[in-house]
């Protein structure tokens, strides 16, 4: 009999959305367009702002004193790319910021891998004492002031390592490793395994490691991504290596605070570009490996905050 | 846990094991956490020494030992400086701004791409979406001269083209606070709708059915089944977002700020790179440590209120 009424219901039900223009039909396009258009305006002006940057940065130095560049490029040269490739500190720049992010993720991993898998044992002594240290650095940090005194005592200032090691292990990145790897690696697996003989070394290499590659993967690009962006620590340790500043810190001397030049070259003969044409090539130089990277990337860094959401 | 752990250890002869047992047995998973917790004592416990300079007068050329105790004596020269008061104002109103604006921005989002339908749409203007949380904040406060400037701004040349006058978006107090708040709600909404939209995927379907058979149209849907199943997300990232106010990135702020508009851009952390290049070590930690503690409080209490709602809370 129940059956029966749903089914009655159900029937009813369909020739009613096939009715004409019905007041809720009138109202739900309405309501896609208006959703559309919102949307639409919005995702607009986040990629927009990159058209211009980028159009100013290949069009010609008169219309983009004229101001009449706005979405599309006029006129058309490469010269101010040029001048970036031949800048030797800008270039310098990009390497430094290239071999820290590199050598700060891979031991930012190392770390975050070995802490996240011996804090999964619940029979070790002293977990929660472990945990608790970690977790007290996240909430309550020394603070810009005491982190500069410990680089200087540990001769440290103007060095690569004050750039690698200070932030390559990071509490929130261990805690999100820890809950993944409880939630997804079956504990009878790692049972079984020991009392087959295995190490733990072994379980964590073979077993932990294999099974966990998309975290792995969203932890490391949360690592890369945040050393990539990140400048403050620079500007407050790199002071006097001039060839240790890392790209953002660069961007930011030279666009920003307007303290630094760019590098003419000495001799050459060239036509001189105009600086706002530069600072638009430059800022294009600094965001480009950004973004042709992050539509690549973007899905495991959507896993990686839902899962620090769930239990961050 | 206790429980759990005595039944995973059951004692054989009801003693109580030594440290020396654990460590023959597990000395393994201790071998593989020495590394992190060096690693957290030397960058982190160490540095954590250094906050006694708040209560020295520090010399560098002194260092620690050298230097005298002075008690409280730094906090009361920290609190009544004149930039004080304004910076702590300055934090609080900038991190209020944003809370008010680019707290129900990824909310509104959020509902709308909920609504869309056609796929391609919704992933392509998802990714462009969260192209900002990709850039540092230097790439965003470059690309904001750009587009705000007085002389040279897109903006500025479209409005001064169309016969108004520019707008001085970025070097005039009151709109410097205007472009900070709209960059940072910008910067952020599409990445927090990510929250929401996980929220609204754990929606009962059974739920719409309903609301569908009793006449509602989607709008009405909207707002009385998918708005009221992810208050408790939305309450939980307010109380977050509020155990934040004393907090802010220094980065953000010292990207978008500029010589021209002293009077918000003043915040406890440009306090604190102030007083750092001008070598007043123990005032900036001072003040340093003055926020950073403010901020665990906040986060606490937040966290409290949070659980005492019946979520799941951030502890």
């Amino acid at each position: 009999m129940a059956e029966n009424t749903a089914a009655v219901q159900n029937g009813e039900m369909l020739p009613l959305n096939k009715r004409g223009w019905t007041v809720n039909r009138v109202i739900n396009y309405i309501g896609d367009a208006v959703c559309w258009i919102i949307i639409a305006i919005a995702a607009l002006s986040c990629v927009l702002p990159f058209v211009h940057v980028a159009s100013k940065s290949v069009s010609e130095e008169a219309f983009v004193v004229a101001n009449k560049i706005v979405l599309l490029p006029k006129g058309f040269q490469t010269e101010a790319y040029g001048r970036i490739f031949q800048d030797a500190s800008l270039m310098r720049s990009m390497f430094v910021t290239v071999v820290v992010t590199a050598s700060f993720t891979a031991i930012g991993m190392v770390l975050t891998i070995c802490c996240a898998y011996a804090l999964t044992r619940s029979d070790l002594k002293g977990r929660s004492v472990f945990t608790m240290m970690i977790m007290f650095t996240y909430y309550f940090t020394a603070g810009i002031i005491p982190d500069y005194l410990l680089m200087h005592n540990l001769h440290m200032l103007d060095t690569w390592w004050c750039l690698i090691l200070p932030l390559c292990f990071a509490p929130y990145n261990l805690l999100i490793m820890k809950n993944n790897f409880q939630g997804s690696i079956p504990e009878s697996l790692i049972e079984s395994a020991r009392l087959d003989g295995a190490s733990h070394f072994t379980i964590l290499a073979r077993i932990v490691v294999p099974l966990s590659k998309p975290i792995l993967a969203t932890i490391a690009l949360f690592y890369a991504v945040g050393r990539w962006n990140a400048y403050s620590d620079a500007l407050y340790y790199i002071q006097r290596r001039t060839d240790l500043r890392p790209l953002q810190l660069k961007l930011y001397n030279l666009i920003v605070a307007a303290s630094e030049s760019f590098q003419m070259d000495a001799g050459a003969v060239q036509v001189t570009t105009n600086p706002e044409v530069m600072r638009a090539a430059c800022i294009m130089f600094a965001a480009i490996p950004i973004i042709c990277v992050y539509p690549f990337i973007q899905r495991y860094f959507v896993q990686g905050t839902m899962v620090g959401a769930v239990k961050g | 846990m206790g429980k759990a752990k005595a039944n995973a250890e059951p004692a054989l002869l009801g003693r109580k094991k030594g440290l020396g047992f654990y460590l023959k047995r597990d000395w393994q998973l201790y071998v593989l956490l020495i590394l992190p917790m060096l690693h957290l004592i030397i960058f982190k416990y160490l540095a954590y020494s250094g906050l006694s300079i708040a209560f020295l007068d520090y010399k560098v050329a002194k260092g620690y030992m050298g230097s005298k105790f002075v008690g409280l004596d730094i906090f009361k020269k920290v609190f009544s400086h004149r930039n004080f008061l304004p910076a702590l104002r300055n934090t609080l109103l900038l991190n209020v701004l944003d809370l008010v604006f680019s707290f129900p921005m990824p909310i509104i989002l959020a509902l709308l791409l909920n609504e869309v339908r056609v796929k391609w749409f919704k992933s392509v203007t998802q990714t462009l979406l969260y192209l900002p949380h990709f850039l540092s904040w230097v790439v965003i406060g470059a690309l904001a001269y750009q587009l705000f400037g007085v002389n040279n701004g897109v903006i500025n040349s479209l409005i001064t083209s169309g016969g108004g006058s520019a707008i001085p978006f970025l070097q005039e107090d009151g709109w410097w606070l205007f472009t900070y708040v709209f960059i940072g709600v910008w910067q952020t909404m599409g990445w927090g709708t990510i929250i929401y939209l996980a929220a609204i995927t754990n929606v009962n379907a059974e739920l719409y059915e309903a609301a569908k058979v009793d006449g509602a149209n989607r709008w009405q849907q909207c707002l009385h089944v998918t708005l009221p199943s992810i208050r408790s997300t939305i309450v939980v990232m307010l109380i977050m977002q509020l155990g934040k106010v004393m907090g802010g990135s220094f980065e953000r702020i010292l990207a978008l700020s500029n010589a021209a508009v002293p009077e918000y851009s003043t915040t406890i952390p440009m306090l604190v790179y102030d007083w750092f290049r001008s070598n007043k070590f123990s005032e900036s930690t001072a003040l340093g440590l003055f926020q950073s503690v403010i901020g665990v409080i906040l986060v606490l209490v937040s966290d409290r209120v949070a659980k005492r709602l019946g979520e799941d809370g951030l502890l």
